[in-house]
């Protein structure tokens, strides 16, 4: 009995079990859905394939995100919304970097890894951007991420002149696809590497004490030792190599970029994928790992409603429904109603038992 | 039972996970008087206020009211029933105005009328020589005005119960002595108050009546000629009290070295929260104290050396050699440690784990890239929950759910982890019960004998005579004397701080 | 203090940074055909232009997005004041090219004071038209972003004598209120590409058909003619039918969703090239060949260049063309109504037609390509 409220009471219990609400719903209602193909693609390479790949490799660049949203959380008590708009930005200069200015090239101009590195390092100074409004000039998160939010997209088209860049290399497709030899969908990788690097980083730095002490108590945090305006720019500056490489996903699926439309809306998934990872909003203690299950619930939301298809102009309220649901289900007032009724028909039931 | 019973709480249980809060306390107060409510803390005083009031549900039992059954279901409940609370910490918005926080929740339909609402909170707060007005900021009035207000807030509305947790704790005592002014007119009024503290001439001043909890449990109800304080203190521990004067004497001094520098010496040091530029120093093992009225600049002093305030003049040499303190980081790296004097604010990181807020100072000390194994943090926490008798469920238990004594005590873990050369306790012991009380100046003792030096703060002039052997007088955010050896009595310190030669 | 200083510094950055967004449209090369400038040099004969209106437009210039126009007005008393009002440039290659040709037309060099609004919304749009009217222009182009809700506005112009032309979008609107609509049958365009399809001979039709934004123009008139096709022939049926926003990202998770069901498709109808690439994009990563000669018959819309390079390399089997070069049209008739002349015909429908990928040459990627 204690095992299993140590289990419900666990941070991550509420978007576990919601992972495992929806695998169980798709086992009911189509067992097709788990099927799992190894195929061989158009370039002669075998993969896998399946509806359960699919999550795995769509829902890549949000739970890199997730990560990153998490750590901002953390530390600054808000959320950055400019993380869309900032995905525009760095997959431009990435593709400004390899098409060339007049967006044409037919070879690329230079090594993807260093097209890579220069988007991360400008990827990174607009969250030191938005970290210096949060840190030092102590503006809400959400309204000094706004600032990027409104502009990224221009800045994005201004980088490529209004062009539509494709690259045609097929080795730029590799981290959006699948690198030959490898049948797992590269984006997972991509995503499981991510995950890999924090949890080390986790574990041999101090970056989640220090965070969550900031997050938690500012004050206590400079009187210990630590610089809160520091930890607070460092979490954006995370923040903005989680962007340049979900950046490097999302132009690489279809090797081309779209100012106006590329990640559109992420920024919120990336919040509520936070939220779901039972993590609090208003920063603090934070479990980056909840996070992550959070955002592989709402790709598994997605890919399930597209398998029924549901018109995508009717997901967003379907996905509300849900996301209503699981944020009601883990709110702290509804856990502790739900802990006493428990409680309550436990000893009711013991009650009887002696009558 | 007696028709002026006015409140009656029966067999009331409460558990918390892991923790049995309140067994079967029964807690019965009349019309006008003032009953004291004692106990350790962690002996279930605030959780047994925090269920009067609705904060917390109680698990069994039941509450009268007046001789009715009535739900308390949310503190709203409680306020409409006309029950009164002033909590220990202020929970009061600094950054609305001191009008605003007097009416909150109070106004009566959708319009205000500001003009007529600060007026009469001007008129409250004259009534009761509070030195603030309706239109000021209460972010912008000192802790003890603010708390002062937080009175007025309760006493102002017409209430047949009133309770004061831990008024007393941030107030001097001119404060504490209108504040008693005020009970007593509203006891007259037939008000019954609980009052909370931990101030033993307080409650021998001020109450009728005291009721003793010990470990969650009714130790007993008693009218206060009944109960010597030996007798309550000793009821309060469960065992008979050593005698605080033997403090001192028991423990065997460090002896500097003849002739060498002090450890740490500040010259013209000027921070920019207001204080002139002082002098100061501590020798190796030595206890030493600053001593002034509430807000006469004692904190701003210790955290200008600690760099927790801009340093803006003045120089800190340590061991006789100069160093640069800018932040607090500077001073950790220095062997300086500061025990802040507001523990909710400046001190806790609340949601964090006994185990992490221990281990916090000395981890930043060690540098971003060499954190504490997860043995080895469990195992340095383990290691000072036993050596501070510091009780908690489990070292994984967030410290916010600790009582303030143990919170005081898991911080104070934190910073001799750090193991300073200069350790900085401002204000330690407020707030906190009186056997923690009691081991921290011990504590600071035994350190100093060790070799450490000590700088100890307390509002408590006992404390300090019992626990310094050179106290620093402040007025005004000033230094205006040193006393020590003879010097250090009573009547000296208050004519010292009242600028009066004689005596 | 010390917050609303910090806040009003943001704010100042995100004008100024609004601002260099916007300007930077400006930049864009001039490419505009040799036909389109040609024209323009009659623009110096016309007089009509009201000196007060006309200051009255370059102030509205200073407060809105455009810079370009206020450079130096100082000199231009005889220019016409346009307001163009478009939808983001960035939203595809089709709008790009749009965009570009419009200002290579519509600047001081051809005889015109241009403003230039850019929205994805429709409200924002009827905004943007009802500060133009208030400024008095000359004339209204307008490319709306939905077909209804204009009737006010467009009321409200002709009561201040502003014309307005309708380019690449119609409306649901009464004819008197424009002078002038250049469009793109959509359903037309709908219409070639069916009959296209049709001609392709397959035994059974399995469309996976990924719809544009729901409701504009060109998803009504390209979804028109699949859906009637479909209802009327048994052996033609819509594996699925989604919208995918115009966005290449959505159409791929759309066709990878039925792949991952394993329901057979053999035609991908989707209503822009982008999505069409990202349609591809999926079928290339679950290894389902397409194109000429493969399992899957790939259809797009718009005739970017880079899809017309596909089909020419036989990636694709057709691209519908939506001519997005309207300029020279609307200069047309802006010149002929300066010069005292009557429009007769007030729809006029741009020429269009689709590219099949086994008959498509290197002269057409160049000429076609947008």
């Amino acid at each position: 009995m204690t095992r299993l409220r140590k289990i419900v009471s666990n941070q991550i219990f509420i978007p576990v079990a919601a992972l495992l609400l929806l695998a169980l719903f798709n086992l009911i209602a189509d067992p097709s859905f788990y099927k799992i193909t190894l195929d061989t693609n158009s370039a002669g390479n075998p993969v896998l394939s399946g509806y359960l790949i699919t999550i795995l490799d769509s829902g890549a660049e949000l739970a890199i995100l997730a990560i990153g949203m998490t750590l901002v959380t953390a530390a600054s008590g808000g959320q950055d919304i400019s993380v869309g708009a900032a995905i525009a930005i760095s997959g431009s200069v990435m593709l400004r970097l390899l098409c060339g200015p007049d967006a044409n090239s037919q070879t690329l101009l230079m090594p993807i890894a260093c097209a890579f590195l220069i988007a991360m390092v400008v990827s990174m100074l607009f969250g030191a951007f938005n970290g210096i409004l949060v840190a030092v000039f102590q503006i809400q998160p959400m309204i000094a991420t706004l600032i990027l939010y409104t502009a990224g997209r221009s800045i994005a088209a201004w980088i490529n002149q209004n062009q539509l860049p494709v690259v045609v290399d097929p080795t730029f497709a590799y981290f959006g696809g699948y690198i030959p030899g490898c049948a797992v969908p590269t984006p997972f990788i991509i995503a499981v590497i991510c995950m890999i690097i924090i949890g080390l980083v986790l574990k041999f730095t101090n970056l989640g004490l220090y965070t969550q002490c900031v997050g938690i108590n500012e004050r206590s945090s400079r009187l210990n030792g630590l610089n809160p305006t520091f930890i607070k720019i460092l979490a954006f500056v995370i923040m903005g190599i989680c962007v340049s490489v979900a950046a490097l996903i999302k132009v690489s699926r279809i090797s081309s970029i779209n100012y106006s439309v590329i990640a559109q809306n992420i920024e919120m998934d990336a919040i509520l994928a936070v939220a779901l990872g039972g993590n609090v909003l208003s920063g603090g203690k934070f479990n980056v790992w909840g996070s992550v299950i959070g955002a592989y619930v709402i790709q598994f939301l997605t890919t399930t409603l597209f398998k029924f298809n549901v018109s995508s102009v009717a997901l967003p309220a379907y996905k509300a429904v849900v996301v209503t649901l699981l944020v009601v289900a883990s709110a702290p007032a509804v856990r502790e109603k739900l802990s006493e009724l428990s409680k309550r028909l436990k000893s009711k039931r013991s009650a009887k038992e002696v009558a | 039972m007696e028709h002026d019973v006015v409140l009656e709480m029966r067999h009331i249980d409460k558990s918390f996970p892991g923790v049995k809060a309140l067994q079967n306390v029964d807690f019965t107060l009349r019309k006008g008087e003032i009953h004291a409510l004692m106990g350790e803390n962690g002996a279930g005083k605030s959780t047994l206020i925090k269920v009067l009031t609705g904060v917390y549900s109680k698990d069994e039992g039941d509450i009268l009211l007046e001789g009715k059954a009535v739900a308390i279901r949310s503190p709203q409940d409680a306020q409409n029933l006309g029950i009164a609370t002033v909590y220990q910490e202020i929970t009061l918005c600094p950054n609305l105005s001191v009008a605003e926080n007097m009416y909150i929740g109070r106004t009566r339909g959708a319009s205000v009328n500001w003009k007529k609402m600060n007026a009469q909170a001007d008129k409250i707060l004259e009534n009761l020589d509070i030195p603030a007005t309706g239109k000021m900021q209460l972010g912008s009035c000192s802790l003890a005005v603010q708390q002062m207000i937080a009175i007025a807030w309760a006493v102002d509305m017409d209430r047949k119960v009133l309770i004061l947790d831990e008024p007393t704790s941030s107030l001097d005592e001119q404060e504490v002595a209108k504040l008693f002014r005020l009970m007593r007119e509203l006891k007259e009024r037939g008000v019954g108050i609980v009052f909370v503290t931990h101030f033993f001439d307080q409650v021998y001043e001020a109450s009728d009546r005291i009721t003793v909890l010990r470990d969650g449990q009714l130790v007993g109800e008693y009218l206060i000629q009944d109960l010597p304080r030996v007798q309550l203190v000793s009821k309060m521990l469960g065992k008979e009290l050593d005698d605080q004067a033997d403090l001192r004497g028991e423990q065997p001094r460090y002896l500097p070295e003849e002739g060498a520098a002090p450890v740490i010496e500040a010259h013209q040091l000027q921070s920019d929260a207001g204080i002139y530029p002082f002098n100061f120093y501590i020798n190796k093992g030595e206890v030493n104290g600053f001593t002034s009225l509430l807000g006469s600049g004692r904190s701003e002093c210790v955290r200008a050396i600690f760099g927790a305030d801009r340093v803006i003049g003045g120089t800190v040499k340590k061991n006789g050699k100069e160093i640069k303190i800018k932040k607090p980081l500077d001073a950790m790296k220095n062997g300086i440690a500061y025990l802040s004097e507001e523990r909710k604010a400046d001190g806790i990181i609340g949601d964090l784990s006994v185990r992490d807020n221990i281990i916090l100072a000395s981890q930043v000390l060690r540098g971003f890239m060499k954190p504490y194994s997860k043995a080895e943090a469990n195992k340095l926490a383990d290691e000072y929950i036993e050596l501070l008798q510091v009780k908690t469920a489990s070292r994984d238990t967030p410290i916010k759910s600790l009582s303030g004594g143990n919170q005081q005590k898991v911080i104070v873990a934190r910073w001799l982890l750090m193991h300073p050369e200069y350790l900085i306790l401002d204000e330690p012991t407020r707030g906190i019960d009186v056997g923690t009380k009691q081991e921290i100046q011990k504590l600071a003792l035994q350190l100093a004998s060790e070799g450490m030096s000590v700088t100890f703060i307390s509002s408590e002039t006992d404390e300090m005579l019992h626990t310094c052997s050179r106290l620093v007088v402040m007025r005004d955010r000033k230094m205006v004397g040193e006393l020590t050896g003879e010097e250090l009595t009573q009547n000296k310190i208050m004519s010292t701080i009242a600028g009066d030669a004689a005596v | 203090m010390k917050k609303l200083l910090a806040l009003l510094l943001s704010l100042v950055m995100v004008l100024s940074l609004a601002a260099c967004g916007g300007s930077t449209d400006t930049a864009t090369d001039d490419t505009a055909d040799d036909a389109i400038v040609s024209d323009t040099e009659e623009a110096d004969d016309t007089e009509e232009a009201d000196t007060t209106e006309e200051a009255d437009t370059t102030e509205e210039a200073d407060t809105t997005e455009e810079a370009d126009t206020t450079e130096d007005t100082s000199s231009s008393g005889e220019l016409i004041s346009v307001a163009i009002i478009n939808n983001d440039p960035n939203e595809s290659g089709y709008r790009t090219a749009n965009d570009k040709d419009l200002q290579a037309m519509f600047n001081e060099e051809n005889g015109y004071d241009a403003i230039f609004y850019y929205s994805l919304k429709n409200d924002e749009q009827i905004a943007y038209a009802q500060q133009a009217v208030q400024a008095g222009v000359d004339y209204l182009l307008l490319s709306a972003a939905d077909v209804s809700g204009w009737d006010s506005v467009l009321k409200d112009a002709q009561n201040n004598g502003i014309q307005v032309i309708l380019f690449d979008r119609t409306i649901d609107a009464d004819e008197s209120l424009y002078v002038a609509s250049i469009v793109s049958d959509m359903a037309q365009e709908g219409e070639t590409a069916v009959s296209w399809l049709e001609s392709q001979g397959l035994e059974e039709y399995n469309i996976i058909h990924i719809q544009g934004v729901m409701g504009s123009a060109a998803q009504v008139g390209r979804t028109g003619a699949l859906d009637s096709k479909v209802e009327s022939e048994d052996s033609w049926n819509l594996v699925v039918q989604q919208t995918a926003d115009w966005n290449a990202e959505t159409a791929q998770q759309i066709v990878q969703s039925v792949i991952d069901s394993g329901e057979s498709f053999n035609v991908i109808y989707a209503e822009n090239d982008d999505m069409a690439k990202g349609a591809v994009a999926a079928l290339d990563k679950a290894g389902i060949s397409h194109g000429v000669g493969g399992d899957v018959i790939v259809m797009g819309f718009d005739c970017n260049a880079w899809a017309l390079e596909e089909l020419l390399a036989g990636n694709w089997n057709y691209d519908g063309q939506c001519n997005p070069f309207q300029a020279a049209y609307i200069d047309e008739i802006i010149k002929t109504l300066e010069s005292g002349g009557t429009i007769e015909e007030k729809s006029i429908i741009m020429e269009e037609q689709g590219f099949d990928a086994t008959t498509i040459t290197q002269e057409d990627v160049d000429n076609y390509g947008i």
